[in-house]
């Protein structure tokens, strides 16, 4: 499993469906061109919906995307950088 | 039925002449610019949303659906009419109540659900489901949609009709509006919806 680094991270572990996505492009929306955001979600619909929403946004780049556990809690990692 | 296999009997494998090559060039030049013309048109992706149900359940898929595609990059319209204005009434949106009667899938029959006092534990229900799955709250969703740009809008004709007023709604929620101003948004629209 490769380790990404990210310059900011946005943390919406709690929150559900369609609040993950649009806290992202939120999010997004302030970052830098050249600038990686990393996206912290328990909602396993995240998967699906953040790599739809990079994919249909210009400017959006899906790096990667990470399922990990953290005490016991499935935690939806996204890794999304801004191109010019 | 099997099409005539005779070769085409229309073309004589000449080369066209210069004054046809040069129509054809004039023809072709022609439709590249209406093909412009129609790709430069047609401006940024829009949705509308016809908002015309004011229950709990009835009260969410036009606010997901309008905030998530503003973050998508469209335009968003939500033009609520009739019992879809609950949603945007600043007091009755918080006490949305969903029926239990009229609905199969609830684990009571219709005749039960009809006594006193059943919307009322059903809706309490549903409210307890609501938070223990982290499901956002109508309020935070009509917050999110307004920050977001999505145009809530009031249909004039049904706040007159319900006797609502104008200062009962959000603020940013936009009234004034009528069936004509929808349409017009509607056939603009990439994507219109009646909820």
């Amino acid at each position: 499993m490769s380790t990404q680094t990210a310059d900011t991270t946005l943390d919406v572990k709690g929150e559900n469906c369609p609040m993950p996505v649009i806290k992202t492009k939120g999010a997004f929306d302030e970052l830098a061109a050249g600038e990686t955001m990393e996206v912290l979600s328990t909602d396993s619909g995240s998967m699906s919906d953040i790599a739809g929403w990079a994919e249909s946004t210009q400017g959006a780049e899906l790096v990667d995307q990470v399922e990990a556990t953290d005490s016991g809690t499935n935690v939806y990692k996204h890794y999304v950088r801004k191109v010019e | 039925m099997s099409a005539d296999a005779s070769p085409n009997d229309e073309s004589d494998g000449a080369a066209p002449s210069a004054t046809e090559f040069a129509e054809l060039q004039a023809r072709v030049e022609e439709l590249e610019a209406d093909l412009a013309s129609v790709e430069t048109d047609d401006g940024p992706d829009k949705m509308v949303i016809i908002a015309t149900k004011g229950t709990l359940d009835m009260a969410y898929p036009p606010l997901i659906l309008a905030s998530t595609a503003a973050a998508f990059g469209y335009e968003v319209t939500v033009f609520h009419t009739f019992w879809g204005l609950e949603i945007i009434h600043e007091e009755n949106s918080k006490n949305l109540q969903l029926s239990s009667v009229g609905n199969p899938n609830m684990p009571v029959p219709n005749l039960i659900a009809a006594l006193p006092g059943m919307d009322h534990m059903t809706t309490r229900m549903m409210r307890s489901r609501i938070a223990d799955n982290d499901v956002a709250s109508i309020e935070e969703l009509i917050e999110t949609a307004i920050a977001s740009g999505v145009d809530l809008q009031a249909c004039q004709m049904t706040i007159d009709l319900l006797d609502y007023d104008e200062d009962d709604f959000y603020d940013g929620v936009t009234t004034g509006v009528g069936a004509a101003s929808a349409f017009q948004d509607m056939a603009d629209a990439d994507v219109q919806l009646l909820v």
